[in-house]
């Protein structure tokens, strides 16, 4: 160690140190960032869960401020929603931030999903990692739609009404249920201030568990990459893994890099599109909640208009619940429904390139037409692509064992 | 742990016991916390039969009016609407209402107590967005040869002027009809009916 260059710097040192005797802020540093060892060859797809980080901390810190002026009441949501956006200094930013905020996140996360796609970083030994960010897929979609209704718009009333009535598919206790999730006979007060519970105390709560259980467990088995091969295979005389770098300074600089990007886009879209052209915030969303109207065209916000359009496609409501749920629910099984002896597509044969490819235009295509209308002719599409998706979970499952692979290199390549 | 002279036995009963215990006990207190999202003794009250006066309700004239929070629809319907009812009968999911919900004096082919006054639950049994009412005949967007009816523009589903669901759409039952009655000529009451409070 470096002889302290000054007393100021003494002092500091001592200090550090009785600290850490009562608490081990040095080791843990140690192993979670400067003696953690992650794989040298991250590419753009490994930017994604230090940013998702990163909009996580933002959606919480411009959600408490929006706490302090939206008053959680069907008599006042609306316009107290109104009154940030109007009066209350620098209000309108901070709600566009949570709002844009949101859909970044999905944005994010379904890029950084993708990604395991990609590169099998749900395959073992990383299936819990996977699961416990599957739950954080979940808790986060339960986040957004309770979020949404608080603003009170039309949109969010019949968005409301549309969800929680898809519990009421559930044979036999499909109907007391809902009356019990709504607190009354139909969407009313009661439920915007239970909503507004879950999405501001017990969603968040859980979802900053989850995360937690998601980093602990990332530490544990360390990241895969894109050549999907383990780096701890090969190690050096010092049992450091030869193509492993500290994770700080290296990779902390490389995310800031990235953190830079982010927000550049971020900002953009923030000052001068915040609603995307309906997209992120819908326009009926800005016509208070009224309970004698339907508006004429009710969808959902993109991040769920794919498995919407799953819902859609199907004639029949409990079976249209039923494989929109399964929809969501077969990711789950993902680690074990590839079988193929390679991880990354890297090393897979065109088989995979094919049905992965498929699957990303259905998703996208389903998330097209969950937006859409509804001519019978979408209905048509939709039922292809709907097949198209959970076709490529069945067929992963068939095909992965047998499917072509080529060799995989012994260390990490460079590309 | 120390395991001298340890009863292994009377251990695992005394976990066994205490986490049954502990079970149990957590089970009874998270059940005030579950009742508490039920409908309050005020949304209850709120939920009372509700009076409408129909008098001046004109032939074809729909009127809506808010009971439980849900949009109730008071529909007279013209001799014409009537009889084009059993028109589209091949083309229904059930044209009997047999899987439907009604009170039973309205499980027949006009689904009303008086032929010429339809009392219909809006909601669509789907996911519960309000149809909207188009009583033209002729071809429509989302029909060639309609007859008059409900559609509704959250799934497209189609009921006929009877609240009656057409097939091959995702609402799976005909639309609900509430409990009511007549006080008199000229005033209906919704939610309760002679079989009972709704």
């Amino acid at each position: 160690m470096a002889k302290p260059a000054s007393m100021l710097a003494k002092r500091a040192d001592a200090l550090m140190n009785w600290i850490d005797k009562r608490l081990p802020v040095a080791a843990f540093w140690k192993a979670t960032m400067t003696g953690y060892y992650a794989p040298k060859n991250f590419n753009f797809w490994y930017y994604m869960g230090s940013l998702a980080l990163l909009v996580l901390v933002m959606q919480i810190v411009s959600g408490i401020f929006l706490t302090m002026f939206y008053k959680p009441s069907a008599l006042e949501a609306f316009a107290s929603v109104e009154y940030i956006m109007r009066d209350v200094n620098w209000g309108w930013l901070i709600r566009y931030m949570h709002s844009t905020g949101a859909s970044f996140f999905f944005i994010i996360i379904y890029l950084h999903m993708f990604r395991s796609l990609l590169y099998g970083s749900h395959r073992k030994p990383r299936e819990l990692l996977w699961i416990f960010g599957m739950l954080i897929y979940l808790a986060l979609m339960a986040e957004a739609f309770t979020g949404y209704v608080l603003p009170w718009g039309q949109m969010s009333y019949w968005g409301a009404q549309v969800i929680i009535n898809l519990f009421g598919a559930i044979p036999s206790i499909g109907e007391p249920l809902t009356e019990w999730i709504r607190g009354d006979f139909s969407i009313s007060d009661a439920t915007l201030n239970r909503f507004f519970a879950l999405h501001v105390i017990a969603i968040p709560l859980a979802l900053l568990a989850l995360v937690m259980l998601h980093l602990v467990a990332l530490r544990e088995t360390g990241s895969n990459n894109p050549d999907g091969i383990e780096i701890k295979a090969n190690k050096d005389a010092n049992g450091l893994p030869k193509d492993g770098i500290p994770f700080h300074p290296y990779y902390t600089v490389k995310d800031i890099f990235g953190v830079g990007i982010f927000l550049l886009l971020f900002a953009f879209i923030l000052f001068f599109w915040p609603e995307a052209g309906g997209i992120f915030l819908e326009r009926d969303n800005f016509i208070p909640a009224t309970p004698l109207v339907t508006p004429e065209h009710i969808v959902p916000v993109w991040y769920f208009t794919p498995y919407y359009a799953i819902l859609k496609a199907v004639p029949d409501k409990l079976m249209g619940v039923i494989l929109m749920g399964a929809s969501v629910l077969i990711l789950f099984f993902l680690p074990w429904l590839d079988r193929s002896p390679v991880k990354s597509i890297r090393y897979k044969g065109t088989w995979y390139k094919v049905l992965l490819a498929l699957f990303t235009i259905a998703f996208i295509r389903l998330g097209m037409l969950g937006m859409a209308e509804g001519t019978p002719s979408q209905t048509i599409e939709m039922r292809v692509w709907t097949f198209v998706y959970f076709s490529f979970f069945i067929l992963l499952f068939f095909l992965s064992p047998k499917g072509k692979t080529k060799p995989v290199p012994d260390r990490v390549t460079r590309r | 742990m120390p395991t001298d002279g340890m009863n292994k036995g009377r251990r695992r009963f005394l976990v066994a016991t205490t986490a049954v215990v502990g079970s149990v006990g957590a089970g009874f207190a998270a059940v005030p916390f579950i009742q508490s999202w039920q409908p309050s003794a005020k949304a209850q009250s709120l939920g009372a039969p509700v009076q409408v006066d129909i008098n001046r309700l004109e032939p074809g004239q729909l009127l809506k009016v808010q009971w439980r929070g849900q949009t109730i629809g008071i529909l007279r319907r013209t001799p014409e609407s009537l009889r084009l009812l059993s028109e589209v009968t091949p083309d229904l999911r059930d044209p009997q209402s047999l899987e439907s919900e009604q009170p039973s004096f309205a499980q027949n082919e006009t689904r009303a107590l008086k032929d010429e006054y339809l009392v219909v639950n809006m909601h669509c049994t789907h996911l519960g967005c309000v149809p909207q009412m188009v009583p033209q005949v002729g071809p429509q967007p989302f029909q060639e040869n309609w007859k008059g009816g409900f559609f509704c523009p959250c799934h497209k589903s189609k009921f006929d002027l009877a609240g009656r669901v057409y097939k091959g759409v995702p609402a799976p039952t005909n639309l609900k009809i509430p409990p009511y009655g007549f006080l008199d000529n000229r005033t209906l009451l919704i939610g309760a009916s002679q079989e009972g409070v709704g």
